[in-house]
């Protein structure tokens, strides 16, 4: 049996489902590195997914509308960065704590609003597979990677995107600048706090998308705390990453394809505990953890509040 | 008299915080079309109108006092446990083992191993992260959670597996749960009501966590290490071995907690699957009763029982305004978030305080564990 994983059709299909799923923890990990690199631990990216994808799903069923829906996610992400922006900048709040505090708004939140408004589960005709003409039939290749959605697609230019914000734009160096030492990026000129409001609503819109994908593009229907961890591994992936677009990249990949690995083993029905394969990408987080991290330097004032010497 | 006004103040400082997110709580009725005071009332009844509910309501609060006295500890020695739930899902997977193995024994004894299983089984399940933080510089707040989806997977597979009730592996539901516990084993129960003698064990535990905290060298040490490593190194404390056992504490009284709600209200485990299915969110729920007791184990009784009053009344308030029940996590979020947003004012005040009469402070208030912590973390 274990054969049959080695077919081809199977491997793409491993492939192919491993590249989607890793399209909610690169929004989401994309953001919070934006967050990180000035400076804020926002643990509570896991809340703002879950109000991303009930918004999402909500407005999409209701509206009929994709787009609308994915508005909607982006929306209620930059309403909860924003809150959460003003908790850490403005009250220097403790950001581990907070952000479990936040965690909690939206995991209740989501939960509240799904019984209110819907009740039972429901599914949506989630964002289509794009057909891109000459590269969709390359064989193996167009299946794995250009047989997706718009969102997938999305995830995997924010990459790049990402990348270049961060270190080739005046931006992005002031982002970086305020992550490693705010008193002097401050003395410069620098507003401290309005750079740090920007990465946390913009790390919020991200987690929002997320959610989104993971509601109107990947499983197209909306569960009580449908994210289940996913959020923390999203934080986790940018220590794994090192704080880089690219790093993040692979540790999404890494992720998704254990995952999807473990998918494809239950559905050939292969002997191995389908426990203990779920389990795998958690150890293994753990294990890179420890091969990584005391090499990687984290941005110096990470989750330290910036206050003004006065 | 002005200082003694801005302490009381500061003492309240969670109270009002709570107010704050009950206020809130009640706009999102009006928007739900429900009535507050009546949502209120219903809250209040169904957690304290009667012998049963306060019963309930004293259940509730037992694991989230016991995780509440363990984050106490890894607080104060400023790191940062998010497993809790993990930790207890260990501890209540090792101690239904104790008794489901050890069937002969007499009850006292399998009960005694039990909690010294559950205990045991916390505490290696936090001291991986302690290590992991002290010695390999992994983020403990992200060790924790990866422990969590570890533990919740093991214990999926030992349920469905090694540990299934053997008369549901011959079915065809097999329902992930183990064997009910032999009658002997349960923890003795104040007749008619629900409440057991894990919220005794609780209380007392609490005392001795305070005594531990600031009358031993060992809590004296953790929180040294908490409140400033440099200086705590500087006067010769290892820090690393602070960090670990302070995890390592927290992690067993979570695993505690595990072992207190198999034996005293479940009998059994089950599993739905996830995490909060066994541990109904008490890893996390106990957070936000340390938080709201300031860290202090004594405090951390009345902050307990508050929240288990709101998880208790959350129901009533369902069966009664059908309002879901998740609104109570959302309150719960909401009374964290203002908790450590109004540590400002305190902050603030201190300062004023401290460049007023700087002598006048000593470095063993807890307020100031707080403020060092901040510029540290």
């Amino acid at each position: 049996m274990i054969t049959d994983l080695l077919s081809t059709t199977v491997l793409i299909g491993i492939l192919a489902s491993g590249i989607r799923l890793a399209t909610p923890y690169l929004y989401a990990a994309i953001g919070e590195t934006f967050g990180q690199k000035s400076g804020v631990l926002n643990l509570g990216v896991e809340g703002q997914m879950l109000l991303g994808c009930f918004a999402a799903f909500y407005v999409a069923y209701t509206t009929g509308n994709l787009w609308l829906g994915l508005l909607a996610a982006m929306f209620v992400g930059a309403l909860m960065g924003l809150a959460m922006a003003f908790v850490t900048v403005n009250l220097h709040a403790q950001q581990g704590i907070s952000g479990i505090g936040f965690y909690l708004f939206g995991l209740g939140m989501s939960e509240l609003l799904f019984q209110r408004l819907m009740g039972t589960v429901e599914t949506v005709k989630g964002f289509p597979k794009i057909y891109i003409p000459g590269l969709s039939d390359i064989p193996g290749l167009g299946e794995i990677f250009f047989n997706q959605n718009i969102l997938v697609y999305g995830a995997y230019l924010l990459v790049p995107l990402a990348w270049f914000v961060l270190n080739k734009t005046t931006l992005g160096l002031k982002i970086r600048a305020v992550g490693e030492n705010p008193d002097a990026a401050d003395s410069l000129g620098v507003n401290v706090a309005r750079v740090r409001y920007f990465t946390i609503i913009l790390g919020g819109t991200l987690s929002g998308i997320a959610g989104a994908s993971l509601s109107i593009a990947l499983l197209n229907v909306f569960q009580q705390n449908m994210t289940s961890g996913l959020g923390f591994i999203a934080v986790a992936l940018v220590y794994f990453g090192g704080w880089k677009p690219v790093g993040v990249l692979g540790g999404a990949l890494l992720f998704s394809m254990v995952n999807s690995l473990q998918l494809w083993i239950q559905v050939l029905g292969i002997p191995v505990p389908s426990d203990i394969a779920v389990m795998m990408p958690y150890v293994l987080t753990i294990l890179v953890l420890v091969a990584t991290v005391s090499r990687v330097r984290s941005p110096s004032a990470l989750s330290k509040p910036f206050e003004r010497e006065s | 008299m002005r200082q003694r006004f801005e302490t009381l103040i500061d003492a309240l400082l969670p109270v009002i915080a709570t107010l704050a997110a009950l206020a809130v709580g009640a706009l999102m009725l009006l928007a739900l079309k429900v009535n507050p005071i009546e949502a209120y009332a219903a809250l209040w009844d169904g957690a304290f109108g009667s012998t049963n509910a306060l019963a309930e309501t004293l259940v509730k609060a037992t694991p989230l006092l016991l995780v509440a006295l363990g984050i106490c500890i890894s607080f104060r020695g400023d790191v940062i446990n998010i497993g809790g739930e993990g930790q207890m899902i260990i501890g209540a997977v090792l101690a239904t083992w104790v008794g489901l193995t050890f069937t002969g024994l007499p009850g006292w004894l399998v009960i005694t191993l039990a909690m010294v299983a559950g205990f045991t089984g916390g505490a290696v399940w936090g001291g991986v992260p302690g290590v992991l933080k002290a010695y390999f510089n992994v983020n403990e707040i992200l060790s924790t959670v990866m422990m969590n989806a570890i533990a919740v997977q093991l214990m999926n597979f030992l349920l469905r597996g090694p540990m299934i009730d053997p008369s549901q592996a011959q079915l065809a539901s097999k329902i992930p749960q183990t064997a009910r516990l032999e009658d002997a084993f349960h923890l003795a129960r104040l007749a008619p009501t629900r409440l057991h003698l894990g919220a005794l064990i609780a209380v007392i535990l609490a005392i001795l966590v305070y005594i531990l905290l600031w009358r031993t060298t060992l809590g004296f040490r953790i929180r040294a290490v908490g409140q400033s490593p440099f200086a705590s190194r500087y006067a010769g404390i290892k820090v690393p071995r602070y960090m670990v056992l302070a995890l390592l504490l927290s992690g067993a009284f979570a695993g505690l907690a595990g072992a207190v709600q198999v034996y005293g209200v479940n009998y059994r485990m089950i599993t739905d699957g996830s995490a909060s299915g066994f541990t109904g969110s008490a890893g996390f729920n106990g957070i936000v009763a340390a938080l709201f007791g300031q860290l202090h184990p004594l405090w951390s009784i009345p902050a307990s029982i508050l929240f288990g009053a709101l998880l208790v009344g959350a129901n009533s308030m369902q069966r009664m305004v059908q309002v879901p029940s998740a609104l109570i996590t959302v309150l719960n979020g909401l009374v964290v978030v203002f908790v450590v947003s109004s540590e400002i004012w305190r902050r603030r005040r201190q300062r004023r305080r401290m460049a007023a009469a700087p002598e006048a402070e000593s470095p063993s208030k807890p307020d100031q564990a707080q403020v060092r912590k901040e510029a540290k973390s």
